[in-house]
C-alpha cells in the first residue's frame, strides 16, 4: 500500500525548451486567424493540413526510430510539443490517437512489414487511425467485448461493433480490441487487438451526432470483414494487458488537463481593466491548479522516460485533471455570468463550446468511476 | 530524489515516530515546551541546517529543507523547526551572525525600523514566548531581533500552537539587505512556503489515517473501505495528498533551480490550501465520530490544516497575488507566463 506519493518535480533538458519556441513560432504562423471557440475544440478539431504540416516539421511520432519516419526526439521533447499544440488550441485530432497510442503500439508489437506501411505515413500526418473499445453494449466493462473475429482460410472473419471511435469516419485504420477466442465468461482471457483497414468491404462507419451538433464519433460495424492473419497485433489472447498498458500511458499527458484552457484565457482577457475581486481571485486559482497540474503531468513524464510505471500516480493525475477542466466552464459561468452562446463575442463563444464538450472529458480514456476505483485499489481498499 | 534528501528524511521520520505522541501533543497544547524533543533536534543539526545554505557553499538546500518540513506537519511537530530552519537561512544570506539560542521567524509587517532601532508589534509568531530571536524582514531588510525583555501577549491557533504578539520598543537590531531577488516580505514568503510543506505532511496523514481505518472498521458485515461510496472518497482524498505535495515540493525545487520564487510559492500557499480544506473534510467524514472524538489522533492534523492554511495568508491572498502576476499579461500571453515561471534559471 502505498499513500505517501513523491512527485518529484523535473527540470525539462535544454533541448527541450529550445524546442518550444521554434513550436510557438509555428503555432503563431499556422493558428492565425483562429477562432477563440475553435481553439477551444483543442483535441477534437479534426484539421488534416495542419496535421500535415505538422507531420512535415517532424513533429508526429517524434520519438519513433528515424527509419519509420519518426525523429528519435526524446519523450520530454515530444512533451513540450504537445502542451504548447494544446495550450494554442491547434487541431491535432487527425493525427492524434496514430500519435498518441497506434503508432507506439506498431512499433511495439507489429510486424516489420506492417511498421514499414503505416509509420512513416503516419508520421507525415496522412493516415489516421481510430481506436475500438466500447461497443454499444459495453462501456467502462471493456472485458465483456463481443465484437469476434474467427479463424478463417488462414486469417480471420470479423463481426461485430464498436461505438464512441473518435473521427473513425475520417480514419484510415482502426485498432480494435476484440475476442478471438473463448466466450465472455473468460472475461481478459481470449481478448486481442487487431489493426483494421476502414476501407475493407463489410466496414460500415457511421456517425454519431453529439450535443454540440458536431459530427465527433462513430459507430463502426463489421460484417464478415476479412482481415489478414498478421491483424492481431502483438499476442493472440494478449490483448487485454496490451490495451491496459496503452491506457495507463495516455492518462497523464498534458491533454488530461488542459482542454479548457480557453476558459482560463477568457476570463484573463475580461480581468484586463476591469475585474472585481471574485474574478480575480478565480484567476489566481486556476493559475494554481494548471501549475501544480503541469508539474504533476511533468513529472510522470520523467518517470515514464526513466522507464519506472507509475500507474496509480497516473491516475490520480488524470481524475484531477479532467475535474479541473469540467470547472473551468462552471468558474467561468460563476464569476463572468456571461449568456453561453456561439453567436456571441469572443467569451461567450467559447463559454459556450466548452460547456457542451465538458462532460466528456471524464468519460474519454477510462471514466471517473474506473478510475476512482483504480485509485482504491491503489490504496489497498480493493 | 536526492540521497540526501532520503537519509535526512529517514532521520527526523524516526526520530518523531519516537517523540511525538499522543500525550506530548495534548502536553503541548496545554502550553508546554519539549525541552527534551527540542534537544534532540539540535544535536541532529536540524534548526541549523540551512545556517551555512547551499547557496554558501553549505551541503542542504531547500529540496532537503522541503523533506523535513513535511515530515515536521506529518507528526504535527509541537515545535518551531520549520521556522527556524528558514531564519537561519535568512540570516545567513543576509550575512548576519545567527545567534546561540531559539530562533522564530515572523512576518515584518507591524514593525518600523527607526535608525539603529525597531519598534512595532509582532503578530501571531509562532511559539513566540519561547524564542530568543525572531527574524523578520522590513522594507526589504533582514532584522534579527532580539526579544529579552519585549513583552508577550499570549495567543494561540486552532490546533493551541503558541501564536503571540511581541511589543517592540525601540530595541536595537542588527539588520541587513535581504537575499537578492526577494522583495520587502521574505519572511511572509517564507512562512507561506513553510506551511505548504506542513500541510502537504499533515495531508499525507489524513490520508494515512483514513485508510487504515477504513480497512478496519466493520459495518454492515465487512470493512467500509469495501464500500465503493468510502473508496472513492478516499481517491479523492489521495489525489489531494498527492496535490498538495506537488504543490509544496515545486516550490521549494523552485528555489533550488532559479524559476519565478514568487509564482511558484503563491502556487504552493493556493494549492495546499484548498487541499487542506477538501482533505479534513474527507478524513472526517471517513472517520465518522470516532474521529471527532478529542481521544482519537484525526484532530492534531485537521485543526493544524484549519490554522496553517489561514497562516502567512490565505488561498485568497495568494491566488490576488498570482492574479496581478499573469492579468497585466493579457489572455493571449497565460500559457506563456506559467511556462517562463516554472522553467529552470540560467545558474
Amino acid at each position: 500500500m502505498t499513500t505517501h506519493f513523491r512527485f518529484d518535480p523535473l527540470s525539462l533538458p535544454r533541448e527541450a525548451e529550445a524546442l518550444r519556441g521554434e513550436v510557438r513560432a509555428f503555432l503563431a504562423d499556422s493558428l492565425d486567424g483562429r477562432s477563440a471557440e475553435r481553439r477551444a475544440d483543442t483535441w477534437t478539431g479534426f484539421d488534416a493540413g495542419f496535421s500535415r504540416a505538422l507531420g512535415a516539421r517532424g513533429w508526429i511520432g517524434m520519438t519513433w526510430p528515424r527509419q519509420y519516419g519518426g525523429g528519435e526526439r526524446s519523450a520530454l521533447e515530444r512533451y513540450v510539443m504537445l502542451e504548447e499544440v494544446l495550450a494554442a488550441g491547434a487541431p491535432v485530432a487527425a493525427h492524434w490517437f496514430a500519435d498518441r497510442q497506434s503508432g507506439p503500439l506498431l512499433l511495439r508489437y507489429g510486424t516489420e512489414e506492417q511498421r514499414c506501411q503505416l509509420l512513416p505515413a503516419m508520421a507525415r500526418g496522412e493516415i489516421y487511425f481510430a481506436v475500438g473499445m466500447s461497443e454499444p453494449n459495453v462501456g467502462s466493462d471493456v472485458a465483456s467485448v463481443r465484437a469476434r473475429a474467427k479463424p478463417a482460410d488462414g486469417g480471420w472473419v470479423l463481426n461485430g461493433a464498436k461505438i464512441w471511435s473518435t473521427f473513425a469516419q475520417f480514419s484510415h485504420y482502426m485498432i480494435a480490441l476484440v475476442r478471438t477466442s473463448g466466450e465472455a465468461k473468460d472475461r481478459h482471457a481470449g481478448l486481442s487487438q487487431v489493426l483494421i483497414d476502414l476501407s475493407a468491404p463489410g466496414v460500415t462507419v457511421r456517425p454519431i451526432k453529439d450535443i454540440t451538433g458536431g459530427e465527433h464519433f462513430n459507430e463502426v460495424i463489421f460484417e464478415d470483414v476479412r482481415l489478414p492473419a498478421s491483424a492481431v497485433i502483438g499476442t493472440e489472447g494478449d490483448g487485454w494487458n496490451q490495451v491496459m498498458a496503452e491506457l495507463a500511458y495516455e492518462r497523464s499527458g498534458p491533454e488530461r488537463y488542459l482542454s479548457s484552457l480557453q476558459s482560463l484565457v477568457q476570463m484573463v482577457a475580461a480581468a484586463e481593466g476591469r475585474g472585481g475581486d471574485r474574478l480575480r481571485v478565480a484567476i489566481g486559482r486556476a493559475v494554481a491548479h494548471v501549475a501544480v497540474l503541469r508539474q504533476m503531468s511533468l513529472s510522470i513524464a520523467g518517470q515514464l522516460q526513466a522507464g519506472h510505471a507509475p500507474n496509480l500516480e497516473a491516475a490520480l493525475v488524470k481524475d484531477l485533471g479532467t475535474s479541473f477542466e469540467q470547472s473551468l466552464p462552471e468558474t467561468l459561468h460563476d464569476v463572468l455570468g456571461i449568456e453561453p452562446s456561439l453567436s456571441g463575442g469572443d467569451a461567450e463563444r467559447v463559454h459556450a463550446n466548452l460547456l457542451q464538450l465538458s462532460p466528456c472529458f471524464s468519460l474519454r480514456g477510462g471514466t471517473r468511476e474506473i478510475l476512482r476505483g483504480i485509485i482504491a485499489r491503489g490504496l489497498g481498499l480493493r | 530524489m536526492s540521497e540526501l534528501g532520503n537519509i535526512i528524511e529517514d532521520m527526523i521520520e524516526r526520530l518523531l515516530t519516537d517523540a511525538v505522541d499522543h500525550a506530548v501533543l495534548e502536553r503541548a497544547e496545554a502550553g508546554g515546551w519539549d525541552d527534551e524533543l527540542w534537544a534532540a533536534l539540535e544535536d541532529n543539526g536540524l534548526p541549523t541546517m540551512l545556517a551555512e545554505p547551499k547557496e554558501k557553499g553549505g551541503e542542504f538546500g531547500w529540496p532537503e529543507a522541503y523533506r523535513v518540513a513535511v515530515v515536521c506537519g506529518r507528526h504535527a511537530l509541537p515545535l518551531p523547526l520549520p521556522e527556524a530552519i528558514a531564519a537561519g537561512w535568512l540570516l545567513a544570506m543576509a550575512g548576519i551572525a545567527a545567534p546561540e539560542g531559539r530562533l522564530g521567524l515572523a512576518t515584518g509587517d507591524g514593525l518600523v525600523l527607526d535608525g539603529g532601532g525597531v519598534r512595532g508589534r509582532l503578530k501571531r509568531v509562532a511559539w513566540g514566548r519561547h524564542l530568543t530571536h525572531v527574524v523578520a524582514s522590513v522594507s526589504g531588510r533582514v532584522l534579527l531581533l532580539p526579544l529579552e525583555g519585549c513583552a508577550v501577549v499570549l495567543g494561540d491557533n486552532l490546533a493551541g500552537e503558541p501564536r503571540d504578539d511581541l511589543v517592540i520598543d525601540g530595541v536595537a537590531v542588527e539588520s541587513a539587505p535581504g537575499p537578492v531577488g526577494w522583495g520587502a516580505d521574505a519572511s511572509c514568503q517564507l512562512g507561506a512556503l513553510l506551511r505548504s510543506a506542513q500541510m502537504a505532511g499533515a495531508i499525507a496523514t489524513l490520508l494515512d489515517r483514513s485508510v487504515a481505518y477504513a480497512g478496519e472498521r466493520q459495518q454492515f458485515g465487512k470493512p467500509i473501505g469495501n464500500f465503493q461510496a468510502v473508496q472513492h472518497m478516499l481517491a479523492v482524498l489521495a489525489e489531494e495528498s498527492a496535490a498538495a505535495a506537488m504543490a509544496a515540493g515545486q516550490a521549494f525545487a523552485a528555489l533550488d533551480l532559479g524559476r519565478d520564487k514568487d509564482f511558484a510559492i503563491a502556487v504552493a500557499k493556493v494549492r495546499t490550501g484548498e487541499a487542506a480544506g477538501k482533505a479534513a473534510a474527507i478524513a472526517h467524514q471517513v472517520l465518522g465520530a470516532m474521529g471527532f472524538a478529542r481521544e482519537h489522533p484525526l484532530h492534531f492534523a485537521s485543526r493544524r490544516l484549519w490554522a496553517w492554511r489561514a497562516e502567512f495568508g490565505s488561498e485568497t491572498d495568494w491566488a490576488e497575488r498570482l492574479a496581478e502576476m499573469v492579468i497585466p499579461q493579457g489572455g493571449d500571453r497565460l500559457w506563456a507566463v506559467i511556462t517562463a515561471a516554472q522553467q529552470d534559471g540560467e545558474t
